[in-house]
């Protein structure tokens, strides 16, 4: 049969023409409409000090690199007093832990919507290599998947290259996690009377 | 073992102590304002407590070895039990396997009472 094209019983090309219409104006609408980001203030480059909220952070001149839906990238200066091991000169695993967690936890706030308390349920990180002595260390943190009670992130480290990192990590956390609030609230607070 | 504590600045930052217990070391690490994440509740910096449990786990190692080298981390997995207060916390480790290579070490911190920890790891060590 010469010509002909297939239909499907019942509907003629003018409405399956519309049904492929509709559908591609729905997906236009979803990609256009922009989900909300309670910590969207803050997105972009070095636009706020971790230190001032998180104590921790501050003492170890941990310093936010960039900040985006989902994600997080912080750096922590080499410093002597960070030696782990004193022969090799190594920073302390612990220390690239600490700076994974402090990733990890803005790239969850950064994922939310609505701003809710969150706290670490467990952390898995694997040391691929020694950190290099006297090099600055950079962690980037992806918030993969925000439930709602859970929140999965994967993470690297790295010191010269971000494509030869010297640690991984796997991680999830708690939602809600406590009525205290999220110690980024402020953060959101101070970057909402600036912009 | 106090001796490798001054030897290690990291060790030193956080201000912790080793005391000998029953069966094996015992670390303390006695709270100071600078160990907080969360201002808010107030509480230690999830780092930190991963930190002192992997510091635990190293002084351990070096302790029932004799190593005079600093074993290698390879992978370090911690479990948030509880939030941890600002109080002194106290952390015990165990080794499962002291292997020539690789060794197996569970350690676990706690604050009030040992049977209610704030956290529990699992950490292997390259020994060489």
């Amino acid at each position: 049969m010469a010509g002909s094209v297939f239909r499907a019983p019942g509907t003629d090309s003018r409405s399956a023409l519309d049904s492929i219409r509709l559908a591609v104006e729905s997906r236009r609408h979803r990609m256009t409409t922009e989900r909300t980001y309670a910590m969207g203030a803050l997105f972009g480059l070095a636009k706020f000090d971790i230190g001032q909220f998180t104590p921790h952070a501050g003492r170890l001149r941990m310093r936010v690199v960039e900040a985006g839906p989902g994600f997080a990238t912080l750096a922590l200066p080499y410093h002597e007093e960070l030696v782990g091991d004193p022969q090799r000169k190594v920073v302390f695993g612990g220390v690239i832990t600490t700076l994974i967690d402090q990733a990890s936890g803005l790239a969850v706030a950064c994922a939310m919507e609505d701003l809710a308390a969150i706290a670490t349920i467990d952390i898995r990180v694997d040391y691929l290599r020694a950190a290099e002595p006297g090099c600055e260390l950079f962690a980037r943190s992806e918030c993969y998947k925000l439930g709602h009670n859970i929140a999965f992130v994967r993470a690297t480290a790295w010191d010269r290259d971000q494509n030869d990192p010297f640690a991984g990590c796997l991680g999830t956390f708690m939602i809600g996690a406590n009525s205290g609030g999220s110690p980024f609230g402020g953060l959101k607070d101070t970057a909402g009377a600036k912009s | 073992m106090n001796r490798l504590v001054a030897a290690i600045p990291y060790a030193r930052l956080l201000g912790m102590d080793v005391v000998q217990g029953d069966d094996g070391i015992e670390c303390v690490l006695p709270f100071h304002a600078d160990l907080i994440g969360n201002t808010r509740l107030p509480a230690i910096h999830g780092g930190v407590i991963g930190s002192f449990l992997e510091m635990t786990a190293l002084f351990r190692l070096i302790d029932e070895s004799g190593l005079d080298a600093v074993p290698k981390p390879i992978s370090f997995t911690i479990d948030y039990l509880r939030s941890a207060g600002p109080r002194e916390t106290r952390a015990r480790a165990e080794i499962f396997k002291l292997g020539r290579r690789i060794s197996h070490v569970r350690v676990i911190a706690w604050q009030d009472a040992r049977d209610r920890p704030v956290a529990a790891a699992n950490g292997k060590f390259l020994m060489a």
